[in-house]
């Protein structure tokens, strides 16, 4: 099922599909490895339900919810 | 290139992500011999050291740490120009190897860049402890560059690297390096390559990058990259058109942007090159920062916690640090007390004990609080901690245009009362992005650091004396309201913009090296000292000069003479002493008003009646702009009790100027009010000043100054007249 990062729950793993941002923003998160294909797991989110922590291979990465809006992903199963 | 000692000389770069240990690494490898400097006009640190092997005398910089190589950034606009511009002799790159896949996103674009590298493959112990196997021999392999795995916190590993860099050197460097072809894919390909032809065919460009990169940054519209084409001309205006062309191509087949292919294509590369090198257990495998972090990030414990942290770091700073501070005092104070003992009486001696040690003192004073602010905030940030600080805060503060990253600079300045500027806006360098860390460092200020609190405690004693408590905590709270909203407006108007991305890694807790912790904060403190220790010298003589001359003229001063010699001969004892010490203060009082800073004050008061402040009040605040601790003692000269001990005031031995101030008329309370509200957010103190110069500019530094004058001046003229006229 296709979501954007921000609708996905706490610990819920996902594959990204596709990522819309443009300029700075859009290579900021390419640049970090979420490009299609890439796997992640959501590890949890600040106090205020935003930013967003994600877990990549390898490294723990947080993203503000607006960002994570751009990030298209595909919600396969819970880790 | 062969020298007088005979030792050739290598310049090498050192490269890496954030957080990938290359600092460690550096530090690892030129020790001592290591040096800060700045890259010209911009704040971000440049490192440099020596590290000798054999015959070689290797002189090793120290880049900023960037996940990629485009010119977004600061830190990577300066990363590219020194590999392109100095040309250094071979690129060391760090590596993580437990985030492998985006470490060598660096590499592959070092390499694309045509330049020789070595790759130090750093934390292979970590890597191993989290299950991560890899196959360094192949992926050189494949690579075609030479690998070194180092545990550079431990320091191995860093010979090898030298000696593949003496090799790559020997071999060649770069008149044999080519750079790294990657296969963007048939069509982007096609592009690239006919781009790079035309390139190639009047050598645009290429005596600084290779012809294929600079089809791809064409395609990847970096700014600086194109912006120097720009200035060319030549086949600029096609390359673009080329660009425009096959983006509209890709928009309209793949919804995509070119940009976003070649960043694919990248990842691409490296995934098809790690698929046989790396050996994974499992892929998205938690590890022990992850569950500390539940923690310590946990909805309510998390903001718990870092108060806490925080206020530990508060306390230490301020209670322990006082300490050493007391000794630095002590230490002027002696200096000045051998002043006054060798140098005759009169002008120089008052210019050297008033003007030069008593302000080159007071900053001093300033650097063991510096001293363990900064080992504190190193230690927090090295480990990984101040990341999570900034994730937890970054919802409220961002409502205001600030980052998480705020949170630190704002209470040690004082958003806990009792900080101090001077770490706080130093503290801002923490801040990545440019238009966060400017209001940040505006606003930082505002907060109630320690020199404030003496002046607002003598002033609620005189003006509040029954509920101090509670307007001290409305003052603090008003400096967090007027910080986040002053915040909120420059970012709405001088600073406007978007909010920076918050995209932040988390990096793992690592606890940091002693030694990387002691370098760094003795550079900051040294640095401190030299800039703020000059700077400070000239305009503490230069408040000297404007509050003592003009002197009093010869029959004033001979009138105050006379009253003295009536005196002497009218009282004894005690009695004597205390008519003695009024008609001094009734001197100095006059004197002052005589002097350049009285007259400004006197003349300042058609324009400061306004806010109901009276010409005693400007000279205080004028001064003030000197050190906060000023107001009080300058208060009390101007209402003619000679010295004031702060501390005497606010423990009610000395109440006599209170009840001066008191009994004053004209303290009503709206400009009571004022006042306070005035003190609160008018300027920033010199020291504070030059610190902000220097981490961002004077201009930035001094219109910072300025519009908080006139600001909360504005302010404080609402609050007098409407208190005054209407309530």
């Amino acid at each position: 099922m296709i979501m954007n990062m921000r609708e996905m729950k706490n610990n819920v793993v996902g594959t990204v599909t596709s990522v819309s941002a443009k300029g700075e923003l859009g290579r900021r998160i390419r640049d970090m490895g979420l490009i299609p294909g890439a796997e992640f797991t959501i590890i949890g989110r600040a106090p205020l339900k935003d930013p967003v922590a994600i877990r990549l291979k390898g490294f723990t990465l947080t993203l503000r919810n607006r960002e994570a809006d751009y990030v298209f992903c595909n919600a396969s199963s819970i880790a | 290139m062969k020298t007088g000692n005979s030792k050739t000389k290598l310049n090498i770069a050192l490269s890496g992500q954030p957080n990938c240990g290359k600092s460690t690494m550096f530090n690892a490898l030129t020790g001592s011999t290591a040096r800060v400097g700045n890259y010209p006009g911009i704040t971000v640190d440049r490192m440099e050291g020596v590290y000798s092997y054999g015959n070689y005398e290797i002189k090793i910089t120290d880049l900023p740490g960037t996940y990629s190589l485009s010119s977004y950034s600061l830190e990577e606009v300066v990363a590219r120009d020194v590999i392109i511009n100095e040309k250094p002799d071979v690129v060391v790159c760090m590596l993580d190897a437990t985030a492998i896949e985006r470490s060598l996103y660096l590499t592959v674009q070092l390499m694309e860049l045509g330049v020789p590298v070595v790759v130090g493959m750093n934390m292979m112990d970590s890597a191993r402890k989290n299950g991560v196997h890899i196959d360094s021999l192949k992926l050189a392999e494949l690579l075609n560059v030479p690998i070194v795995e180092c545990v550079a916190r431990r320091g191995i590993g860093k010979e090898e690297l030298m000696q593949k860099v003496v090799d790559v050197y020997e071999q060649g460097g770069r008149d044999v390096c080519k750079p790294l072809h990657i296969s963007y894919g048939n069509e982007l390909e096609e592009v690239i390559e006919s781009m790079a032809r035309e390139i190639n065919g009047v050598e645009f460009m290429t005596e600084r990058y290779p012809a294929r990169w600079i089809a791809l940054k064409y395609l990847e519209e970096d700014s600086a990259v194109v912006g120097y084409g720009k200035e060319i001309g030549g086949i600029h205006e096609k390359l673009c058109s080329r660009v425009q062309e096959y983006k509209q191509h890709v928009q309209k087949a793949l919804d995509s942007y070119p940009e976003a292919i070649i960043a694919d294509q990248r990842y691409g590369f490296i995934n098809a090159l790690i698929k046989d090198v790396v050996m994974r257990k499992t892929s998205l495998n938690y590890d022990i920062s992850d569950k500390v972090d539940k923690v310590l990030t946990q909805r309510f414990l998390g903001p718990i916690i870092m108060f806490g942290i925080l206020y530990l770091m508060f306390y230490v700073t301020f209670n322990v640090g006082a300490i050493p501070q007391g000794w630095v005092e002590d230490l002027f104070g002696w200096f000045g007390d051998l002043a006054v003992r060798f140098i005759p009486e009169g002008l120089f001696q008052s210019l050297i004990v008033s003007g030069v040690i008593d302000g080159v003192g007071a900053v001093m004073g300033f650097a063991p609080l510096i001293m363990i602010m900064f080992a504190m905030l190193v230690f927090l940030e090295d480990l990984g901690y101040m990341a999570r600080v900034a994730y937890m805060f970054d919802r409220i503060l961002r409502f205001f245009g600030l980052h998480g990253a705020s949170v630190m600079p704002f209470i040690l300045s004082g958003g806990i009362p009792g900080g101090c500027a001077v770490p706080g806006v130093m503290t801002a360098r923490t801040l990545r992005s440019r238009n966060e860390r400017l209001a940040t460092i505006f606003t930082a200020p505002y907060f109630v650091c320690g020199a404030k609190i003496t002046a607002f405690l003598v002033l609620c004693a005189a003006f509040f004396p029954d509920n101090g408590d509670t307007v001290m905590l409305l003052i603090t709270l008003a400096s967090w309201v007027g910080a986040l909203l002053v915040s909120l407006l420059l970012r709405k108007t001088v600073i406007k913009g978007e909010s920076t991305p918050f995209i932040m890694e988390l990096p793992p807790y690592r606890l940091p090296t002693f030694y990387g912790v002691t370098v760094h904060t003795l550079e900051r403190v040294w640095q401190y000292v030299k800039k703020a220790g000059t700077v400070i010298f000239s305009i503490s003589v230069l408040l000297w000069v404007l509050m003592t001359f003009p002197q009093l003229p010869e029959d004033v001063n001979a009138g105050f003479d006379k009253k003295l010699e009536a005196v002497s001969s009218e009282y004894a004892g005690d009695e004597l002493d205390l008519q003695i010490n009024n008609i001094e203060s009734d001197r100095s009082e006059e004197a002052l008003r005589y002097s350049v800073a009285g007259r400004v004050g006197t003349a300042m008061e058609s324009v400061t009646h306004l806010a109901g402040f009276n010409w005693r009040a400007n000279i205080a605040l004028f001064a003030g702009v000197a050190a906060k601790e000023v107001i009080v003692s300058t208060l009390s000269t101007a209402y003619s009790l000679g010295e004031a001990d702060p501390d005497a005031v606010i423990e009610g031995d000395d109440m006599g100027f209170i009840d001066r101030m008191r009994n004053d008329p004209s303290w009503t309370m709206p400009a009571v009010i004022s006042i306070f509200v005035f003190m609160l957010l008018y300027c920033p103190c010199f020291v504070t000043i030059v610190v902000m110069a220097r981490e961002s500019s004077w201009g930035w530094a001094i219109f910072a100054s300025v519009a908080s004058i006139l600001g909360s001046f504005l302010l404080s003229v609402i609050i007098y007249q409407v208190g005054t006229n209407l309530l």
